[in-house]
């Protein structure tokens, strides 16, 4: 397993006193706190810092850590000392393990804490389960069942939670849009002592798509047009999440130009717009002909796009 | 490793169809009452009713009691400092889909 160098992920000095240490978390954590930050590395990044914290905010942990000594650095191969936790210096402690999904290095060292001590048995409602799920936006449109694995803990014959994986097939209610929850009464964790199962709950969230992206109920689609189309007016068929639609382009549209297609967006009471956002494409002056034809404009067509800049 | 045949389960649009009361709230996010309380006081959750025991939240309310308790927990941010962040979130959010609708 790899050593951790808890003061140097928090950027303080091994000397740094129990407020200093707060402040560098709480810096941190406001700025890696995966509801507040976009990054894509936030949450490992978040839970780096939390686990840091979780030994140094603790002057037991911290001492025990400290008895390590100061020369490891992060990632360098490391073993438990024969006599650790052994001395009365610090033992596991069952409070501490709100940790869940922290290192191999910490849970060795600090976690434990479930097999030290007989496991309270008390009844109770199973935990709820939250969890991420991604599908197609086309999804949401017609509806559609997923199949999806979800990493569950589950206490086994010795009261020692243990990972399981458990194979769920979900239907994905149309009119679901991102940021929304799908709640599975039931489908959570297993209850204590003939306790009922908790819930599950799944947020949805779309994959990128490429053509489409979405707000709220309202999708919106950019559409190539020619410039021909734009100019005089034309029907085309243009691709939608529920499928292709003929399309009117009224005359002397223009890019930027925004279509409504009242209720193709999302389904739903009511249900969401498509809008199609025109972007005109130049046909490419790469023949004679064409550049001919280029020629004919400029010299027929007086166009100046920047008369209203005054030049 | 244990394997069992998956049935097809229908689950409900929490935001849309779900509504919740205190005590579901509580459940839902392993809180006690009276913190609940306190979240509606500063401005974090809008229930509708008048007392504690009529207080019905919408679905989304789950997903803002959540954050509102990591915030709490891990920034030990005040409720009003909570309401405050949330408000303020979601402005960005709301920004950052503008922004990419007009494809930034």
């Amino acid at each position: 397993m790899e050593y951790k160098d808890y003061y140097k992920t928090l950027g303080v000095s091994r000397q740094a006193k129990p407020e200093e240490i707060k402040r560098a978390y709480r810096k941190l954590a406001r700025k890696y706190h995966p509801d507040v930050s976009k990054a894509a590395d936030a949450e490992a990044r978040f839970k780096e810092v939390q686990e840091a914290y979780a030994v140094l905010k603790n002057s037991e942990k911290r001492q025990a850590y400290d008895h390590l000594g100061a020369d490891w650095k992060t990632g360098q191969d490391f073993r438990t000392p024969p006599n650790w936790a052994q001395g009365s210096t610090y033992r596991g402690d069952p409070s501490g393990a709100g940790a869940g999904g922290f290192s191999d290095f910490f849970e060795t060292l600090f976690g434990g804490g479930y097999r030290s001590g007989p496991r309270r048995s008390y009844h109770g409602r199973g935990e709820d389960i939250h969890a991420k799920i991604q599908i197609p936006l086309e999804d949401t449109y017609h509806g559609t069942t997923r199949s999806l694995a979800l990493q569950v803990p589950k206490l086994d014959a010795q009261g020692i939670p243990r990972v399981r994986k458990r194979h769920l097939n979900v239907h994905i209610p149309p009119g679901v849009r991102a940021g929304q929850h799908i709640r599975l009464a039931g489908q959570g964790g297993e209850g204590l002592g003939g306790g009922t199962r908790g819930d599950l709950y799944l947020e949805v969230q779309f994959m990128p798509h490429n053509l489409y992206r979405t707000e709220g109920r309202d999708v919106y689609l950019d559409l190539p047009i020619t410039p021909w189309e734009a100019a005089l007016g034309a029907s085309v068929k243009a691709p939608t999440p529920g499928g292709v639609v003929d399309l009117k382009i009224p005359q002397n549209s223009g890019t930027g130009t925004k279509l409504r297609l009242k209720g193709r967006g999302i389904p739903g009471h009511p249900p969401g717009s498509l809008y199609v956002i025109l972007q005109i494409a130049l046909p490419p002056a790469d023949t004679d002909k064409a550049r001919a034809i280029y020629r004919t404009m400029r010299e027929e067509l007086a166009f100046n796009p920047r008369a209203h800049m005054g030049v | 490793m244990s394997q069992q045949t998956p049935d097809t389960l229908t689950g409900h649009i929490l935001e849309d169809e779900v509504s919740l009361d205190a005590g579901e709230l509580c459940r839902a996010c392993r809180i006690r009452v009276e913190h609940i309380v306190v979240w509606v006081d500063a401005g974090v959750l809008e229930p509708s009713g008048g007392n504690p025991e009529d207080w019905r939240f919408g679905g989304d309310a789950l997903a803002r009691a959540r954050k509102a308790l990591s915030l709490e927990r891990d920034l030990g941010i005040n409720p009003a400092g909570v309401a405050l962040a949330l408000q303020l979130l979601e402005e960005i959010e709301t920004l950052r889909t503008r922004l990419q609708a007009l494809g930034f």
